[in-house]
């Protein structure tokens, strides 16, 4: 997996935990290593630590003991906010920066780190193309005048201006209609097959982590309860909790996730 | 308006006067109230104090601060900036606290994960969202010091006031009116275009 051309970091968490400040363990001795360009969906109920979890990988949280390393170095090592600059950031409610326009929001980044304005330009034009979006059309729009499903998609192009090798997605999808959802995920599914970023994707929707996981990561209470590919969920829970997560219909999914799945 | 005829000069200098005082009264709340406010608005229960001073200030009867002032730092414009100063912080600071605290939190949490600083975030994001809240206070303020300022010709500080103080006190009423009607004409002309700066900055 050490491929240097692949577009992903290894991504490794070791004895990750996380205590707030009132004594919640929100996060409780989490090991596990992703490997370099996979697409790992940490699936859980609400409140199971997930979304604090993949926010330790960004310093968003420092974890209270273990380390989260990438490509085998401390995120600890460097001032938090250049590590985040080299870590896409996408989360649910998008946050789109309201007094820019879509090429200003896509171009925060590199904007940050320095790029120069024509090759700032036509990585803002590369993206949008990306993520379906005519630049010429949107390029110069003000995030109200996007719909939920085409602020996402500006959203994403924006986490992957600066070329990151790890993509953190936290319920992105969750907040558009069923059908939106399914063309941002295919969108996703396909932008991962191109650049091969690893992306480590938060959801509570089992059907969503089996669509696009290479590897399911369930979670609950804090706790690590299985990782697996998305056919060995469904052949093997781990226990009854994953068994019901995954629920009565695990047949019907089975048939639904047997690959290649997308066009 | 015989007067207004006789003295055209005379007002118009001490409307200059008046709008100078404001003016550079303003600038110098706003040098303190920004950094006031973005505390406040970082820590609530700080917050709260600072607004609290900032509002019993506001209550103190403007004649009687003149007063106290001018004891300390004797009669002419510099106790009457002073003065317009501290009674200008409630609005600027509410202005400011208002603007920053209605930033959406989604868009703080997505601006410190692609990797802005903090001084980046304060200055690209929070700032420029909480603009026309800020405005909001600014105009506010502004309206409040163009009619604080008419008192401030009680201590020899120039600006409409003089009209109106002259004019009590050689019984003469065409001064006093000719001095609160320019002193309201400047307070709505800076309304209406500090309204439309707002309008602007919303794009």
């Amino acid at each position: 997996m050490a491929d240097p051309r692949s577009g992903g970091a290894q991504v490794v968490l070791d004895g990750v935990g996380v205590r707030y400040p009132g004594g919640t363990l929100a996060v409780h001795d989490v090991s596990l290593t992703i490997d370099a360009g996979a697409f790992a969906v940490l699936l859980g109920p609400s409140g199971c630590g997930k979304s604090t979890l993949v926010r330790t990988i960004n310093r968003m949280i420092e974890p209270t003991v273990g380390t989260v390393r990438i490509d085998g170095q401390d995120v600890r090592a460097r001032d938090a906010t250049l590590v985040r600059r080299e870590i896409g950031y996408v989360i649910q409610a998008v946050g789109l920066f309201p007094h820019y326009t879509v090429a200003e929001n896509v171009a925060i980044v590199p904007t940050l780190l320095g790029w120069d304005r024509a090759r700032i330009a036509q990585r803002v034009d590369e993206l949008l193309t990306m993520v379906s979006l005519e630049p010429a059309r949107y390029r110069e729009r003000l995030p109200r005048a996007l719909s939920g499903g085409e602020a996402q998609r500006v959203g994403v192009a924006r986490a992957l201006a600066a070329q990151p090798r790890v993509l953190l997605m936290d319920e992105p999808f969750a907040a558009v209609d069923a059908i939106v959802r399914r063309a941002l995920q295919d969108q996703i599914a396909r932008v991962h097959r191109e650049i091969g970023t690893t992306i480590v994707f938060v959801t509570h929707d089992v059907d969503e982590a089996l669509r696009l996981a290479d590897v399911v990561v369930v979670m609950n209470a804090g706790h690590v309860v299985q990782t697996a590919s998305p056919a060995g969920l469904l052949a093997q829970p781990a226990d009854d909790f994953v068994r019901a997560l995954v629920g009565v219909d695990a047949e019907t999914r089975r048939l639904v996730t047997e690959r290649p799945l997308l066009p | 308006m015989t007067y207004l005829r006789g003295h055209a000069a005379l007002v118009a200098q001490l409307a200059g006067q008046h709008v100078v005082l404001v003016l550079v009264a303003l600038a110098i709340a706003l040098a303190i109230a920004l950094p006031l406010g973005v505390m406040a608005a970082r820590r609530p229960r700080l917050g709260a104090v600072i607004v609290a001073i900032a509002g019993v200030l506001y209550t103190i009867p403007s004649l009687a601060l003149l007063a106290l002032l001018v004891v300390a730092l004797g009669i002419g414009p510099l106790s009457a900036i002073v003065a317009l100063v501290l009674y200008a912080q409630l609005a600027l600071v509410r202005g400011v606290v208002a603007g920053l605290r209605g930033v959406d939190p989604a868009l703080l949490d997505a601006a410190r994960g692609l990797g802005l600083s903090p001084r980046q975030m304060l200055l690209r994001v929070e700032f420029p969202v909480a603009l026309p809240v800020v405005l909001g206070g600014v105009r506010l303020a502004t309206i409040t010091l163009v009619a604080l300022a008419t008192v401030a010709a009680w201590i020899d500080a120039g600006g409409l006031g003089t009209l109106i103080f002259d004019g009590l006190a050689e019984h003469h009423t065409q001064p006093v009116l000719v001095g609160a009607l320019a002193s309201m004409m400047l307070a709505i002309a800076a309304d209406a275009a500090l309204r439309g700066l707002g309008r602007q900055v919303q794009r």
